[in-house]
């Protein structure tokens, strides 16, 4: 079946076959930050934006997301970039595996609630997973992130 | 692995209907669940082009599409001013937002999953069902129904003045919750207590008022004769005794809760 997306901005039309998940999709188009992690929707590692939304893409299926726009780490990478060196400067990430999808869901975090309190964090990143750290590291970097970033936009 | 031949989005309820009334097709929800299945689905079908991903609030009810997200669910004001935010910590322990904007009420409540705190939450309301072909029915009485091919449509939850009470117990964060408990208390003093997760489909309990007691002895007392009521199994998540002494527990800090509510709202 012939399907047609914005990816990162990009109009892509591609024949699919009716099964092909969205994870298969845009990696095959280059979007190697989108993990393949636990399969089982539960790790948050396949994160993308669809329609702006973080959803899982081992979840969806690429015909689902006809006419729709998808969004991954490598259509963000300045706004990655900038909140990234944040958790590099804590040494928060060991084998880094599922920092993509961490900081993508952390971006929308941010568009949602640009000042969130610790707990609020904790809660809307609750559905990433990191097997190497106690996520100390980056909920550290997370809240330096914000204070650094609350100074910059002059909020108190 | 999931197989799937071809794939559909359904240009009307009907046509969607027409498809899924052959055993090998299935309609899609939020694909949580189905995409961990061994299955080969000969048409999947997709209601994602219906209009069926919105909630509309009226004076006297929500008329929620089987589209909607869990998500839509935890962030809609109406849903969390009428619940008193039961709504919210209903879904918030499900996973994660990337999931929750995934999984529907339709796929939520069509499954009838043992663990679903959704429906937990909403059996605990005043709420109907929807169904393409079978028409408006009680949820109370579609959640004991054996899954047929009607497609649910919406789900009809009616402005009867509760006050509504969620909890939940979990190992972790955010697994599958080992017992869930929504409450209701309606202006009569009655109160309607859900378990789920029992690991059982939720079950629905009316206890009458009794204006006589107490709050601490009328929590004590729904607490026991839920205990006494509810059928429990065991799982790796807690045993049949551990479920049971949960439900009492939850029970009485639902009904010391929602009894110091309307003490507050009588000052």
């Amino acid at each position: 079946m012939q399907i047609t997306l914005t990816l990162n901005d990009v109009r892509v039309s591609e024949e699919i076959a009716p099964d092909m998940l969205l994870i298969d999709f845009v990696r095959a188009h280059g979007c190697k930050s989108v993990k393949r992690g636990c399969e089982t929707s539960n790790c948050g590692l396949c994160t993308v934006f669809m329609d702006d939304k973080p959803v899982l893409s081992c979840s969806v299926l690429a015909a689902r997301a006809d006419g729709h726009k998808i969004t991954t780490l490598e259509g963000l990478q300045e706004e990655a970039a900038e909140f990234g060196a944040f958790i590099a400067d804590q040494g928060a990430e060991q084998c880094g595996f599922c920092n993509p999808g961490f900081i993508m869901n952390a971006l929308a975090l941010f568009r949602e609630q640009p000042y969130p309190t610790e707990e609020q964090v904790k809660e809307y990143l609750a559905g990433n997973l990191c097997r190497c750290s106690g996520y100390e590291g980056q909920l550290r970097g997370i809240m330096s992130f914000l204070a650094w970033k609350k100074q910059k936009e002059g909020v108190q | 692995m999931m197989t799937i031949r071809e794939y559909k989005r359904a240009e009307s309820l009907e046509e969607a209907w027409q498809l899924n009334q052959k055993k090998p097709n299935r309609i899609l929800g939020g694909m949580i669940w189905l995409k961990m299945e061994t299955i080969n689905v000969g048409t999947a079908i997709d209601l994602s082009g219906l209009g069926l991903d919105t909630i509309e609030e009226t004076e006297d009810s929500f008329s929620i599409g089987a589209m909607v997200t869990l998500r839509q669910l935890e962030q809609h004001p109406g849903l969390a001013a009428y619940t008193h935010g039961a709504m919210r910590e209903a879904v918030r322990h499900i996973v994660g937002v990337q999931l929750r904007n995934l999984a529907t009420v339709g796929g939520s409540i069509y499954s009838r999953f043992g663990f679903s705190d959704v429906l937990t939450m909403f059996l605990a309301m005043d709420c109907d069902v929807e169904l393409y072909k079978g028409g408006i029915l009680p949820l109370q009485e579609y959640a004991q129904r054996p899954y047929d091919r009607d497609i649910l449509v919406r789900l009809i939850v009616k402005k009867t003045p509760m006050q509504l009470y969620y909890q939940s117990v979990r190992n972790s964060q955010t697994d599958i919750p080992v017992l869930t408990c929504a409450a209701a208390r309606m202006e009569t003093g009655d109160y309607r207590i859900v378990i789920g997760a029992r690991p059982l489909c939720a079950v629905r309990f009316e206890l009458p008022a009794e204006p006589a007691l107490a709050a601490e002895q009328l929590a004590a007392q729904f607490a026991e004769s839920v205990k006494a009521q509810v059928i429990t199994g065991s799982n790796m998540r807690g045993s049949a005794e551990y479920r049971r002494h949960l439900a009492g527990v939850l029970t009485k800090r639902a009904v010391l809760e929602l009894e110091q509510r309307k003490m507050q709202e009588e000052k």
